[in-house]
């Protein structure tokens, strides 16, 4: 077992990138995700890193640096939040069509306009579709994990698709909290080094990025997604396997109280933690709760989700994102879409809550019980969902 | 002789649709594209090899004894070897159907 | 050491015959983008990686499942070659470093068209010069967005009539003056710039081959005639770049560390109606807006003049 110290979650991150032994980091900084970034520039300039360090002028030019690096065999890390990650946009697209393993932290922060440099999801949700292996964590100790796992499942032969890893602006990157490194020995048990299939070099030359024409276009399509629906296997062992060297397990979903629990809450992120103490007081008062927390968002794990979710009545889930427009949040219009043809159709009551890290208390959560069994009780239309705690009427 | 259109399965992609046969455009018979071609007089050629250098389809290549001839595969008939030259030895020609 | 585009038509021997750069692209006939690309392969050989803007020269030589590259190749976007060259270039020297990729000479390139570089490329560029990668950024000016349809760019001349600035009744086609991207190149002070045109093969093939030698950032700009787009006959592509150079519209120089120099100085300019006439993108050019041009590019002359005294280029 490494050291285990009180660390803020963000250096804890790069530390852990440290110990992925990255060639190159090419980020621009964007709060909250800003403390990651100096670390990390921190351990290269003082040698304790050896990787190049490249201080890129936009966000845009971070991931088609990272897309460079990996194109040549190396392994590119990078980070942003919301502005960032939209700026980056169309390359983000673009390496998980080439199949380019790079490993981005996302420092969930809400998308402008108001501009607003505070924690929700609506950044990780505007690139709900884009192709790459997206997983949430919770804690800082799951930060650190999940860099390592990070690696290990993006870069694995039959993968090779970029990962990123949402962790909550502010409420994660900025707090201190007991972090357990890993030894060297165990890292190098874990994480072999990155093979890629093709790279650049003269000594085999390939073409990487031509153009699509329209007889080849859809084959290249298919070509990119079947990996990923693919990669949950891959993605579970490579879970299976972290938990046997450092003995913390991780799942694509994970339960609490749930078994046999009339109403569930469903998060992502870390208000999981939250709710399982709302779930905790509400068991108290009687109430038949539980929780289960989502932890791999895609590819999504939809057996998971239909086993835990096959005897609830009701689900209370809480989105931290919007689709204007539309049906409420990502979470519940996927939701409603994975169960739309299961025998047990549980009611979907959906709270958008916590936008721009509005603060939601344990009292906020047991609010969003008490008017979830009031609206089951008027059957209302399942695209139904609530602003929670706006003020206005 | 590579895959196209209508035979390409996704399976037989290359991952991230990597191309990975270089050069293999030289398949491509671009000679289709031409109205005119380049026939040149070796009575009049000085061997210097300006044709060979201005030529963008590299379709113009050296023959055994010196002289330069053009790859009627590739050659689009653009007519920069005629135009440039220096002892006027290359005539554009119309193509006869 | 000058260098000039010697008289003697026989120097062309000099040039490799190894192609690097196939044929049966799908360029307009007569391409002397495409010509200078082919330059280019030629000046740099096996031991190169390319990192390609969308533009003409990506589309015409990458179109799925072909290729006309004969050396590592990646195109990932339009605006951000000189980015993607960068994680190329520090990539690959964590690799060697780390020795997880044996040490030898590569040569990083990054290619765009004038829309690539002076309008929506011009941030990732300015980024990988200051930061001082060790590469080659070549801008292939052919004068207008020509892949999208011949639309105006920061780098349109003058006068010229392109579809987004067409010569109409109340505006006569670009009003504003090209953008001098070799300058803004040269202000971040790297080490080396070039300005160079496949009309002249031999200069451009020089200037590469030096670019590749020195240490840093390098920027190339080749101006790229197009005769579809330009209007001209695709026999004419050669010879209107040598008139772009003969009047001084597109003079030929090099920045070496700061110092100015021309290669192959024209002493007496010929006057810019004899480049312009043979193009149908100048044709409605009037006297006045002729003049303006000729004065303008006597001016620009002068200065880049006073540039090589001043810097003692020439000595």
């Amino acid at each position: 077992m490494g050291k285990r110290i009180g660390l803020e979650v963000s250096l804890s991150a790069a530390e852990a990138v440290k110990m992925a032994n990255v060639d190159c980091i090419a980020a621009y900084p964007i709060t909250p995700q800003t403390h990651i970034v100096e670390h990390l520039s921190e351990l290269v300039n003082n040698g304790e890193l050896d990787a190049e360090f490249i201080p890129v002028e936009s966000e845009h030019s971070a991931m088609s640096v990272s897309a460079g690096v990996s194109a040549v065999g190396g392994r590119a890390f990078t980070c942003t939040s919301s502005q960032g990650l939209s700026l980056m946009n169309e390359i983000v697209h673009i390496v998980a069509s080439m199949r380019l393993p790079v490993v981005m932290i996302l420092a969930n922060r809400s998308m402008s306009g108001p501009i607003s440099i505070w924690n929700d999801h609506t950044d990780v949700m505007s690139i709900r579709d884009c192709g790459w292996i997206q997983v949430f964590a919770n804690n800082g100790q799951e930060v650190f994990d999940h860099v390592l796992f990070g690696y290990k499942v993006a870069e694995h032969q039959d993968v090779m698709l970029p990962l990123i890893i949402n962790i909550d602006g502010f409420i994660l990157t900025h707090v201190i909290e007991p972090i357990e490194f890993w030894e060297k020995e165990q890292v190098e048990q874990y994480l072999p080094d990155f093979k890629p299939i093709y790279t650049l070099h003269p000594d085999r030359p390939v073409t990487m990025g031509g153009v699509g024409m329209p007889y080849i276009f859809s084959e290249a399509k298919v070509a990119q997604d079947e990996p990923l629906k693919l990669s949950k296997s891959i993605i579970i062992s490579a879970w299976k396997e972290l938990g046997d060297i450092v003995g913390r397990y991780y799942s694509p979903i994970e339960t609490y109280r749930s078994d046999d629990a009339e109403t569930l809450f469903i998060t992502q992120g870390s208000y999981g933690e939250t709710v399982s103490l709302v779930v905790d007081e509400l068991r108290d008062e009687g109430k038949s709760v539980g929780l289960v927390m989502d932890r791999l968002w895609r590819p999504f794990p939809f057996d998971e989700f239909r086993e835990a979710t096959g005897q609830a009545k009701n689900l209370i889930v809480i989105d931290r994102a919007i689709s204007y427009g539309g049906q409420g949040g990502p979470l519940a219009i996927d939701l409603r879409s994975v169960l739309y043809k299961e025998k047990n159709q549980p009611h979907i009551i959906n709270f958008i809550c916590g936008l721009a890290g509005r603060d939601v208390t344990i009292d906020d959560f047991k609010n969003m019980y008490h008017k979830a069994m009031e609206k089951v009780k008027k059957h209302p239309r399942e695209e139904d969902f609530e602003y929670y705690g706006v003020r206005g009427k | 002789m590579t895959k196209t259109r209508q035979d390409l399965a996704w399976q037989e992609l290359e991952i991230g649709a990597t191309l990975i046969t270089p050069g293999n455009s030289d398949e491509y018979k671009s000679g289709d594209w031409r109205s005119i071609r380049p026939v040149v007089d070796n009575k009049k050629c000085i061997k210097c090899g300006t044709c060979y250098v201005f030529c963008p389809d590299a379709a113009i290549y050296e023959t055994e004894e010196g002289f330069f001839e053009a790859d009627l595969y590739y050659c689009k008939g653009c007519g920069i070897c005629a135009n440039e030259c220096p002892t006027q030895a290359i005539e554009m020609v119309e193509e006869e159907e | 050491m000058e260098i000039v585009e010697p008289t003697n038509v026989y120097a062309y021997k000099l040039i490799t015959k190894k192609d690097y750069f196939a044929p049966g692209h799908r360029a307009c006939q007569g391409c002397a983008e495409a010509l200078a690309v082919r330059l280019v392969a030629k000046a740099l050989g096996r031991n190169a990686i390319v990192a390609s803007a969308t533009g003409c020269m990506e589309i015409i030589s990458s179109p799925m499942p072909f290729t006309s590259w004969r050396v590592p190749w990646i195109h990932v976007a339009f605006e951000n070659a000189a980015a993607v060259a960068s994680g190329a270039e520090a990539g690959m020297k964590v690799l060697m470093r780390k020795g997880r990729v044996p040490k030898k000479k590569i040569t990083f390139l990054a290619m765009a068209g004038d829309g690539g570089t002076s309008d929506i490329g011009v941030q990732a560029l300015s980024g990988a010069l200051e930061r001082g990668h060790d590469f080659i950024y070549i801008c292939y000016d052919n004068e207008a967005y020509m892949n999208t349809g011949i639309q105006r760019s920061s780098s349109t001349p003058y006068g010229a009539s392109t579809t987004t600035s067409p010569a109409g009744k109340v505006i006569p086609g670009q009003i504003t003056w090209k953008k001098n991207m070799p300058e803004i190149a040269a202000a971040h002070n790297i080490s080396y710039v070039a300005t160079a045109c496949p009309s002249y093969p031999i200069d451009l093939v020089e200037k590469v081959k030096k670019a590749a030698r020195l240490t840093g950032p390098a920027y190339v700009h080749i101006l790229s005639v197009c005769p579809t787009g330009w209007r001209l006959p695709p026999e004419l592509s050669i010879k209107a770049g040598r008139l772009a150079v003969e009047t001084g519209v597109f003079p030929l120089y090099e920045v070496e560390h700061g110092r100015y120099r021309f290669t192959g100085k024209i002493e007496r300019l010929r006057p810019v109606k004899e480049y312009l006439k043979i193009q149908g993108r100048f044709r409605h050019l009037s006297e006045e807006m002729i003049d303006t041009i000729q004065k303008r590019v006597v001016e620009e002359y002068e200065k880049l003049n006073k540039k090589v005294e001043m810097t003692e280029g020439d000595k």
